[in-house]
């Protein structure tokens, strides 16, 4: 090596901002087009039949079929996977499809997860009625009961799975020590950190072993397609104990393959795709894929709008009368404030909870006549976006689960958009206004 | 597979096939700090077609037990002793970069063991940069930052691997966490920076022999490749356009079609 390559001892890898426009994608090799081609195609050439076999036993790399792997696809998840610092990425239909991934690639019949209470409604309904008809059962912890997650590890337990900031009550896991009690045990700690995104934190700086997305919302941000992905960290060792068969031991599949052995730190996501996208399928289509790529080449600077509007929404939401609290991280009273201070230092994210004086009625008026908010079940758009998830997201909750998760009746969600702040606040007043005389809105 | 070398125990992949002793044998060596796995776009294709594959994890390297030998003479009697361990009186050798240095030492000095040679990223002598090994040798995980960034060429920094989903640099990375880095990188280091032999091994090797350089090489740049090839009688050198250190990775179809022609006819699986 010369000396003049090394210019000190600093890398000159790429960093955040550069990576969310260039990484996984080379022009000189896609025929010099500076934007990802959308490569709308269900199958690949073979150069002859070595070939074909080659990459049905992964021998080789390359593509086969788009139920398994698609180039443009591929750009994405080697863009989010250069994000979070992961070793590979597997993009998927949509975030339910990533974490149903996960949970397949990791467990078999028999096996139990320890999952946090506060998710959203569909993954609560994935875990607690949809798994246990494979035989996966799960154990519900409250995000703030670290030392519940010990107590919940069974010897059958495959991992801990949790959202890093709770949908939606805004309860924040203790990730670090999580971390811990999930490697002191053997398993792995999957996160799902879709409200964070890797702007605002990189869950495997702080322990955890698999990050999913719905990139559906912040990564995509323009509200306009289904994508999900799981991201591998690469430090979990698969080998350190006998309870992971499916990556250690030989898989019939592909005549005799340890994943564990074979790909180390990317065993998980070359056995997610390897049996996971050709068994179920959830593959995300190259025109969506695309479309995600738009959302993360601005991601930064969408995330610093929306932290910075969240925070003036907060402070706005506050010192309003017809507010009776209002939960967000960067309040200084928030339980998990100094957590968050550690976890998520380049902004809390965009989501805030806030109870309506009035309960439930008085919240069906506010969400009612907001105008500018959109009242809808998605997250993380550009726009600003409401929803009462006591009716909607989390309804098909029974009352006690509802309770364990941290919901109320009087409760709003909130994800706060990119547009001017006084006219986010303006179309508040009218919803508020509104809120304080809900019989004569409901008569007009 | 798992087998024992001077009592301790040896990790090698085999590919992904049984172990078959009737089969001609090919033995790829690592570079400093890594893995086995950094071969696995090579290594399954030879198992599957005709030969017995050992991608070998060095002495306290990646699954493998024992301590990091501390020179590359020693690590290249270790491989002969591999051959012997496994019941094979020869072998093709495959080396990349500090694998390189051991793979030469190696040919020249059981060169009635050793058939075909083929070389990817190597030098005659790869002195470290005092820097880099100092951050080794100290445990310092800004050594693999280091590492990662001048290893890799424009694939590994904008990224485009060839298995869907990867991202070289953090691969790369985590490979070379796997053990404690001042056992493994910090050592190998070493070991390369104190090896002087190169030129002259090089010169006793008689066997057919493939050299496999890039151009975007920062850790053995191409002239230094050519001037070690150009001292091995009748060597072969195939050089890769946009390409770095890690070339059996970012180029790895390349790659594996300039071997696969270099072995199948030198050291043909049917012989």
């Amino acid at each position: 090596m010369s000396d003049k390559d090394k210019k000190g001892t600093k890398p000159n890898t790429y960093k955040f901002d550069t990576l969310s426009l260039h990484a996984g994608y080379q022009p000189h090799k896609n025929a010099g087009s500076r934007q990802v081609p959308i490569y709308q195609t269900t199958s690949y050439l073979f150069d002859d039949v070595d070939h074909a076999a080659a990459l049905f036993n992964l021998e080789r790399g390359g593509h086969i079929y788009s139920r398994i792997s698609n180039p443009t696809v591929a750009v994405l998840e080697e863009r989010v996977a250069s994000l979070e610092g992961g070793t590979a990425a597997l993009a998927t239909s949509s975030g339910m499809s990533a974490i149903f991934l996960a949970v397949m690639t990791l467990c078999e019949a028999g096996d139990h997860l320890v999952v946090s209470s506060q998710l959203y409604g569909g993954t609560v309904n994935l875990f607690r009625l949809t798994l246990p008809k494979f035989g996966i059962k799960c154990t519900f912890v409250k995000p703030r009961d670290t030392e519940g997650f010990k107590k919940a590890i069974q010897k059958n337990t495959k991992g801990i799975f949790g959202e890093l900031v709770g949908n939606p009550g805004n309860e924040i896991m203790n990730m670090p020590e999580i971390a811990k009690i999930a490697h002191d045990a053997g398993i792995p700690l999957m996160v799902d950190a879709t409200y964070q995104t890797p702007y605002l934190c990189k869950p495997f700086e702080h322990g955890a072993d698999i990050v999913i997305h719905s990139l559906t919302k912040w990564m995509a941000g323009h509200g306009s397609s289904m994508a999900g992905i799981l991201v591998e960290g690469g430090k979990f060792d698969w080998m350190q104990n006998d309870k992971f068969p499916t990556m250690t031991a030989p898989y019939e599949g592909y005549h005799g393959l340890s994943f564990a052995e074979e790909f180390g730190p990317t065993a998980f996501t070359m056995k997610a795709r390897a049996e996971g996208m050709r068994d179920f399928g959830p593959c995300l289509s190259p025109q969506n894929a695309w479309n995600v790529l738009q959302g993360i080449e601005t991601l930064s600077v969408r995330m610093q709008k929306h932290c910075s509007n969240a925070e003036k929404m907060v402070e706005y939401l506050s010192g309003h009368e017809s507010v009776a609290w209002v939960s967000h991280p960067s309040v200084p009273d928030h339980p998990d404030h100094d957590l968050a201070n550690k976890l998520l230092p380049n902004g809390k994210g965009s989501m805030i909870a806030f109870g309506i004086k009035g309960g439930k009625e008085a919240g069906e008026a506010f969400i009612n006549n907001v105008k500018l908010a959109s009242h809808l079940a998605n997250v993380g758009d550009t726009r600003t976006l409401v929803i009462h998830p006591a009716s909607a997201t989390h309804s098909q909750m029974d009352e006690a689960t509802l309770k364990f998760a941290g919901l109320s009746h009087d409760m709003i969600r909130l994800s706060v958009g990119i547009e001017d702040i006084d006219d986010i606040k303006n179309d508040f007043e009218i919803g508020f206004r509104a809120a304080r005389k809900p019989r004569l809105v409901s008569n007009q | 597979m798992k087998f024992k070398v001077n009592n301790e125990e040896v990790y090698a992949s085999t590919g992904g096939r049984p172990f078959d002793k009737k089969k001609p044998l090919i033995i790829f060596v690592h570079g400093s700090g890594l893995t086995h796995m950094t071969w696995v776009l090579q290594t399954r294709y030879f198992a599957f077609h005709g030969y017995s594959v050992l991608a070998l994890d060095m002495p306290g390297h990646g699954l493998s037990g024992g301590k990091s030998l501390e020179s590359i003479e020693s690590m290249a009697d270790w491989i002969s002793d591999v051959i012997d361990a496994v019941g094979y009186k020869e072998a093709s050798l495959v080396g990349h970069s500090q694998g390189c240095l051991v793979t030469i030492e190696c040919s020249a000095k059981y060169s009635n063991k050793i058939k075909t040679l083929s070389l990817m990223g190597g030098a005659g002598a790869i002195p470290m940069n005092p820097e880099l090994l100092s951050l080794a040798e100290n445990n310092d995980p800004k050594a693999v930052e280091l590492m990662m960034d001048w290893a890799h060429g424009p694939a590994g920094h904008f990224g485009g691997h060839p298995v869907p989903g990867l991202y070289h640099i953090n691969t790369g990375a985590m490979l070379a966490k796997t053990r404690t880095i001042k056992n493994t990188l910090g050592v190998d280091f070493r070991a390369c920076d104190n090896y002087k032999n190169g030129f002259e091994a090089a010169k006793k090797i008689k066997i057919p022999t493939l050299s496999i350089l890039a151009t975007d090489d920062k850790m053995c740049p191409v002239k230094e490749g050519k001037k070690l090839a150009d001292l091995i009688e009748g060597s072969q050198v195939d050089i890769i356009e946009n390409c770095g250190h890690m070339m059996l990775l970012e180029e790895a179809d390349r790659v594996l079609k300039v071997l696969k022609k270099f072995i199948t006819t030198n050291y043909p699986a049917n012989k």
